[in-house]
Formats: C-alpha cells, structure tokens, sequence
C-alpha cells in the first residue's frame, strides 16, 4: 500500500491554486475514489461535481495531468503515479469553487436551437415506423452523457472564447442528431451558419479524441453538418435532393 | 434573515428525473406557471443511469401482451401487496407513454417492421422493454428534458429542498439552499410535486448516487404525509462487485434478457436447482428452452435466470454462503457463451449491451464478450415510499402530491425491472395534472417570517458549530459511512429480529451525533455541509425501513426474514403505514391492502 500525492486546484472566481494531500492507492480504484477519500479524510468542503460513477450522466468532467476526462472512469493504475497525478477544473468554464465549473452557458446554448418538430404520424395506428438503419447514425450522436468536455478542449471556446459565436462541438452533435432524426422537419443549417458559427471549426479533432462516449463528433456529426451548409447556400440541387430524401 | 430570495409558482416540482420532469411538462400544459428544483445538474439525475428499458403492453413483439397481463405480471411480482388501482392505471396508460416519449424525439430500438422493439425482462410474460441498447434512461431523460426545456418551465438547477412549508394544513412552499454559493431561496406554490428518487445511499453497496439520501420520503414525513411499505428494498441480483471501488454498480437485467447465465464456482447453472411454486409453469426447465425464450421464440419458457429480482438475489447470496462464489464473493454473470448458438456473438453482444462493455473493459478490465462477469447484490431501488392516491398521486397533506421512485403503492413486495421508468412516465404525468388542477384552485398562502428566520438557523448549524465543536467528534461523512455500515449488515438481505433491534439502538446513536454534527468551511459549494444536512434524512428513512422490518414478521418479495421465512396469511392482507406523531415519535400501522375489484380478480386468475 502507497501513499500517493494529489496536487488538486482549489479556489473559487477570485483565483486558487494547486494544493497537495496524500491519500492511500488501493487496486481498481479511479480519479474520483480518490478525491472523494480525501474529501472524507482531510478536506470536507472539497467541491466535486458526480452522480453515478459508471460514466453514464457526465458530471465528472476535470483535467487530469492536463488531460480532459472524467474522473470516474480514469483508472489509477493507468497513470503513473510515482510523479503525483495533478487534478484541475475544466479551463473553458469560470470556476465556481475547486473543482466545479459555471456550465451554465451550455444549457443557454441548448435552448437557442431549434427543437425536434416531428411530421405527423404517418402509421395506421397513429406513429410511426422507422426502419433500424435510419436509426442508427442518430443513436451515436444521442449517446452523448453532456459531459462538455469536447467543449472544454475545442480552441475556438478554450483560447478563443468565441461562446457568443460559436456553439460548440456538444451542440454541433445535438444538431446534427435532430438535422439526421428520421422524423425531423425542422432545419437548421441557416443557424448553423449564421447563429452558430459551424465556420469557426477547422476540423482539429480534438473534441473527438476526448469524447468518452467515442463520437465521432467531427467525422459523423461537423462535417455532414458543414456539407449540409455548402449545399444549402452554394449547391440548391443538392439541397432539394436532400430535403427530398431525408439524407 | 433580511431579503431571502423568493420565486412563486402555482406548481413546484422537486427533482428533475423522469418523473419531475414528465411532471414538469404535464402542469406546464395545463396552463400554470412551474418551476422544477433539482439537487444536480439538469440532465444528470438518476433516470440518467436506468439501463435495461421501460416496460409497455404495446403488443409490438408478441400481440398476445396486452394491459391485462402487463397487470397481473405487476401484482404478482409484487406479492399483491401493490395498490391494484395504480398497477391497473400504469399497465392502461404505459403505453401511450412510450409513444408520446417518441413524439418528443425519442428513438428507440426498432423491430423488422419499423415498430419500438420491446425485450424481455424478468417477470414480465412476454418481451415487453421498449429500450434503447442498454443506455433508455439516458434516452428517456434527454428527451423529457430537451422538450421540456421550451415549455415555459423555469430550472432552478443545484439547488436543494430543505424542508416544506405549511399554511395550516396544506403545503404551501418549499425552503431550500443552492449549492453555488450557500443561499436560501422561498419558493412559495399552491402545490408541490415530489419526485426525488429514493434512498439507496442509506446502504453500503448500492447502485444509488450522493443525491438518494431519502429526501423527499423525509420532507414528506415531517409535513406529516405517510410512508407505505417501507420495508421492501430491492437488492438487484447483479451489481459489480470488483474492483473495490465500485462495488454496487449496477449490472443490467438486460444481460440476462440477451441470454446471460449464472453459474457459481463449480461452473454449476445454480438457477435451475430452486424455481419457486408460483411460477413454476411460466418457466422453462431445459436450458435450451431458455436460451430459445431470450431469442424470442414464442412457444418457449423464460430461463430461471430471468424469475424476480428478490429470489434471483437470494439464490446467488445462497451460493456465496455456501462457499460457491466467485474469488470476490459474488457469482458468474456469462453472456460469453452464446458464442456456442451465434456466429457474430461478440459484435452481437457489443450491440445490445454496449455500456455494460464499456463499463467492464474501463473499470475491471474484463472483456464481457470473452470473459465471465463476477457478480453479486446490490441495494437498488425502494418500493416503499410516500402514501398516495392511486389516481392523484396526492398524499394526505393537501397540495402535497409525489410520484416516481419516491412514491410507493404500484410495486408492492416487489418491483419487476422497466417498471419504474413507465412508473415515472404515468404517475409523473399523472400528478402533473392534478397537481395543476389542485394548485389552480389555491391563493397563496402566507409564509411567516419566523418560520424562515428558524430555517435558516437550523441549516446553518452545522457552520456555526465548527468553531466550538470537540475536535474527535465524528465528522458528516464518518457519521453516513456508520449508518451504512450498519444498515448493510443488520437490514440487508437476510433479515432478524435481533439485527434489526440493533440496527435501531445504533441509528438513535447516530442521530444524537448527527444532532450535534459540525461542518466545516464556508456556505459555498461545501459537499461537507450538505452531507451534514442530509443526515436527517438519511435517518429517517433508515429508522423506517427498519421498523417496518420488524413489524412485518414474515418473507416476501423483497422483504426476507430468516426467522420467520415463509409467507403469512396474516401479513399478506395488510401494508405498513408510517407517520409521525404528535410527539415525534415514529408509528407504525397495519393498514388493509386495497381490495381487488372483481375485473381486477377476474384478470389475475386468467393469467395465472
Ligand atoms: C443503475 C440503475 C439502472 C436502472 N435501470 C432501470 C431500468 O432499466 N428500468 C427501470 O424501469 N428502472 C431502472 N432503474 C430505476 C429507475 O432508474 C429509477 O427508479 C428512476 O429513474 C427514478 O426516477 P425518479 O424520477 O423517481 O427520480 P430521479 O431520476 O432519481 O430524480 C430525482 C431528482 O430529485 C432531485 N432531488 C432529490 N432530493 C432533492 C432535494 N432535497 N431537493 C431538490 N431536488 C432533489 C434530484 O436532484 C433529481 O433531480 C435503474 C436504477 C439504477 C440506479
Ligand atoms: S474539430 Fe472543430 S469543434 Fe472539434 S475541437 Fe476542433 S475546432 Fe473544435
Ligand atoms: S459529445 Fe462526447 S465529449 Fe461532447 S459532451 Fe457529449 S459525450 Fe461529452
Ligand atoms: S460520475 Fe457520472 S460520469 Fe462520472
């Protein structure tokens, strides 16, 4: 049994630093084990944000040795503990206290775009079908657990803090699950480009690399999204063929 | 207590889960102005983690099913001992539900024809889970909150309820602190939903969040509303129970509804040793007849595996005692070997359960495809709860209406998986609705100032205290983590007299320090404080539990006495109420269950 040294950020808007606490490493356990032991050992008031430990609701987003992750699924024995392992607040958010970030900003963001509009039901019995291969593009984009931690890493909203122009690559993936809903009449490629800056994105990929859900949140949702854009203001025949095959 | 924030509402709502939110939308529907309070972030409550589905007779898989036998599977999954009124509503309206859940962008699993693909479950006669992989809580509770969020309902997120205010006899508001910075903010209603999820945190190994610490069962008791079959806590039969560190984690039925087997140290299929009278004739007795029923084939039996969750529970805490457990002191949970019946098993399985695999490649580095899971109990879901009408969901306070997990009556002895999350979305609607209505009817109470000055100075005690407290006194955290011990080894599975006696003497300990608690730092954003506030909660909740335990001297559904292990004729006429006296003592009733109506007896007999 080691003793291993945790260099956690504390401090609220007004400004912190890293304070450091030794707690004992047991086997399986992850980041959060450990903050919560030192919360219940030495630091009662530690701020900490979790629900279910399994890294289903994505509340446990931090920056682990500067690495965007969730601490419930961040095992110990994957890092190297001989060097300490550093723990800080998402940096893309203002802190509120320790490790707890105002994500406010992103249910604001949420609102503004517009919501699911179905058709109407088209089936004898009032519904409607939907065959299992139109389902699945829009499933992987509804796994997302709202961690925001592809926010957290993406330039545009980290070093740029373009957040009044540009909605992020959480919300690019909300849109392109209602924009790819088999159901969906809404459109929001105007938006898109004009409301939600998809410009602003450069396709670095960093979002998708942090995504614990495995997204592929560049690849399948941005650039469908963007080529939907193109179509829309540059390519008016591709656009009608899309609108009228719900591609 | 200058200047405390206050917002009015004709219907508050507390908690953000399925049924909150479902609730939520309801009364916002009906015209009046609600505002939702939740301990988390929206998005993050418990409904977020449900896995296996939502039970529905849609009749999409098998068009045998219909609300009758969705019924009768309910009331015998819970030893009838259920509120028939509400099991008959839940099976009628589950339904529509699901469907109106799709209208608001849910996307479920489809069948060959384009239909909600449905799953089976245990206790539930045919494939009845309308599910998304194994993730539909996330689904249910993305789609309830992303519509609800342009319905005109204002979020007051982080913020936690700390006791309700009266005017009379009627309920009239609620105090509460937000986390951020430690204020108290008035929310004044002419009505107030509770939807607060359960208690599992009263347990060492449980499945439940920080947040399932028995509030709204408290908030509820102390305004003098009743709590019902409080004895029966559901012990899932599959939490994971290695590493360490995240022993309890839940497991879905689903694996075994895919096919998965139980097996102990002998590589024995235990299940087939021990199938219980009662259902007997619904289960099969091959193991190919098993196998064939998980893969929906419609002439076949259910394997024992998928029997309910309190005997599958007790037969693998059997097994362990027996010296026939696993080298962590659980079982073996196999969905590996349907690679002997399917060519593409592992893709196969990557599909259906793709969080499970996740979750036990991440945390216990096993690959579920390859390898047996190590399983075992955990503490997962409270039938009992707060004592409502079966059509309102009002309890006997006015204006106080509750539903969800936090409510008690559909599920009896017993819960049957993907009853609640269809439990969330009829009764949370259902007391959206009337709670609109009640609400419209009300002028607003006044709220004396001296009541909330008291408040105040009650929450922050624990602060205040800091300073003179002994240094050797136990802290918020040491004081939960003796409960838990506690009620884990003394009210657990396995139940005794004696235990349960104990456990009390230690919970009235408990509460002596909890009533002299400190915390310390400051208001803002102090888990330490909270956990300190919660603590009253947590008691109350496990003092009932406990007592209920021991007024109830007989084994059924998930309530297992070892000194008294068969059913009575007695107990099975009657349900534990609880309230609080005038002088705050804890009582205790045997109130007769709620008699069949002659359709109701009529459906149970024909599907026997
Ligand atoms: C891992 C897991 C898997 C499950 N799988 C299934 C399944 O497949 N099918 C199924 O039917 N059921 C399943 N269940 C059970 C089901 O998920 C829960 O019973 C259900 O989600 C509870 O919903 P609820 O709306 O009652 O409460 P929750 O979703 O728990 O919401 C409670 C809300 O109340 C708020 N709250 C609590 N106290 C306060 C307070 N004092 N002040 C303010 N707000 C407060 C919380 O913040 C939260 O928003 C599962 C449960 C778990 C734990
Ligand atoms: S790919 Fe686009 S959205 Fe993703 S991190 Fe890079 S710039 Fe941001
Ligand atoms: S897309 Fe992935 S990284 Fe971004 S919020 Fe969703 S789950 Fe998190
Ligand atoms: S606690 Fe839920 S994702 Fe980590």
């Amino acid at each position: 049994m080691t003793k291993t040294r945790f260099s956690i950020w504390r401090g609220d808007s007004h400004g912190g630093g890293r304070q450091d606490y030794e707690t004992e490493v047991t086997e399986g356990m992850v980041v959060l084990d450990a903050v919560h032991q030192i919360q219940a050992e030495s630091a009662n008031d530690l701020a900490v944000r979790w629900n279910c430990k399994a890294g289903k609701c994505g509340s446990c987003s931090a920056e682990i040795n500067g690495r965007s992750r969730l601490m419930c699924m961040t095992r110990l024995s994957d890092l190297p503990l001989e060097q300490g392992v550093t723990i800080d607040p998402m940096q893309t958010f203002p802190v509120l206290r320790d490790l707890v970030t105002d994500v406010k900003w992103n249910y604001a963001t949420k609102q503004r775009i517009q919501k699911f509009t179905p058709r109407t039901p088209d089936a004898e019995d009032g519904t409607w079908r939907i065959a299992t291969v139109d389902t699945e593009r829009v499933q992987e984009f509804r796994k997302c657990i709202e961690c925001y931690l592809c926010q957290d890493v993406c330039h545009v909203l980290r070093e740029h803090h373009l957040h009044d122009e540009f909605i992020g690559p959480r919300f690019m993936v909300y849109a392109a699950a209602l924009e790819m809903q088999p159901l969906d009449t809404g459109s929001r490629v105007k938006a898109l480009k004009e409301d939600f800056g998809i410009g602003y994105c450069n396709i670095t990929k960093c979002c998708t690399d942090v995504c614990p859900e495995g997204i592929k949140i560049t690849d399948n949702a941005i650039i469908p999204l963007k080529e939907r854009v193109a179509d829309e203001y540059y390519d008016p025949i591709k656009r009608l063929w899309r609108k009228l095959t719900k591609t | 207590m200058a200047d405390l924030e206050t917002h009015d509402y004709d219907v508050l709502i507390v908690g953000a889960g399925g049924a909150g939110l479902s609730a939520a939308i309801k009364a916002s529907g009906a015209g009046v102005r609600v505002g939702v309070i939740c301990k988390s972030l929206l998005g993050k409550a418990h409904t977020v983690m449900a896995e296996g589905g939502v039970a529905a007779a849609m009749a999409n898989v098998d068009e045998r099913d219909s609300w009758k036998v969705h019924f009768a599977d309910t009331m015998r999954g819970g030893q009838y001992l259920n509120h028939p009124r509400m099991a008959e509503l839940h099976a009628k309206e589950a339904p529509d539900r699901v469907r109106e859940l799709e209208s608001w962008g849910a996307l479920f699993d489809r069948t060959k024809d384009g239909k909600i693909l449905q799953r089976n479950f245990g206790g539930h006669r045919y494939p009845r889970l309308a599910h998304v992989g194994d993730r539909t809580g996330l689904e249910m509770i993305r789609t309830l909150q992303d519509h609800g969020i342009h319905q005109g309902i204002n979020f007051h997120m982080e913020c936690t309820v700390f006791r309700l205010i009266k005017a009379g006899d009627r309920v009239a508001g609620a105090f509460c602190y937000e986390r951020e910075k430690g204020r108290f903010k008035v929310f004044r209603a002419g009505a107030v939903v509770l939807a607060t999820g359960g208690f599992g945190r009263a347990f060492k190994v449980t499945s439940n969040s920080w947040e399932y610490t028995g509030d709204g069962h408290t908030l509820a008791y102390d305004a003098g509303a009743e709590l019902v079959d409080m004895e029966f806590i559901q012990f899932h039969p599959t939490g994971m129970v290695w590493p360490p560190s995240v022993r309890g984690i839940l497991v879905t039925e689903g694996v075994r509804g895919e096919g998965g087997i139980l097996k102990n140290s002998d590589g024995k299929r235990f299940m087939f040793d021990d199938i219980p009278e009662n259902y007997r004739g619904q289960t099969a007795d091959s193991e190919n007849e098993g196998w064939r029923y998980t893969q929906g084939d419609r002439n076949a039996r259910r394997p024992p595996e998928l029997l309910t969750r309190d005997h599958v529970a007790r037969c693998i805490m059997r097994q362990i005692k027996e010296g026939k457990g696993s080298p962590h002191g659980g079982v073996y949970l196999d969905i590996a070997w349907i690679k002997e019946h399917l060519p593409n098993a592992r893709e196969h399985i990557k599909k259906k359960l793709p969080s499970m695999y996740h979750q036990f490649k991440e945390l216990a580095g096993i690959d579920i495809t390859v390898e047996p899971m190590e399983v075992g109990p955990t503490t997962h879901y409270a039938m009992g709860g707060i004592h409502v009408d079966g059509d309102t969901q009002m309890s006997n306070v006015p204006g106080l209406f509750a539903a969800g997990e936090c409510a008690a009556g559909l599920h009896g002895a017993n819960r049957l998986g993907g009853n609640s999350l269809s439990d969330l979305l009829v009764f949370g609607s259902r007391a959206g609705e009337y709670a609109a209505a009640f609400a419209r009817e009300q002028s607003p109470a006044a709220i004396a100032q001296q009541e909330l000055d008291r408040l105040a100075e009650e929450a922050l005690a624990p602060l205040e205290r800091f300073d003179s407290a002994p240094k050797d006194a136990d802290g918020p955290y040491q004081i939960q983590y003796a409960l838990q011990e506690k009620m884990q080894s003394h009210v657990g599975i396995v139940r005794l007299e004696h235990e349960m006696a104990e456990a009390l003497e230690t919970l009235e300990a408990l509460k002596a320090k909890a009533a002299a608690v400190a915390a310390y730092g400051n208001r803002e954003y102090n888990p330490g404080w909270h956990t300190a506030l919660d603590l009253h909660n947590l008691l109350t909740v496990a003092e009932a539990a406990t007592r209920a335990g021991i007024e109830r001297k007989e084994s059924r559904g998930a309530h297992f006495r070892e000194d008294y292990p068969e059913k009575s004729e007695a107990f099975a006429k009657v349900n534990i109420v609880i309230s609080k006296g005038a002088d705050g003592a804890m009582n205790l009733r045997q109130v007769p269950v709620k008699p069949l109506t002659g359709e109701q007896q009529a459906i149970i007999k024909e599907n026997a």
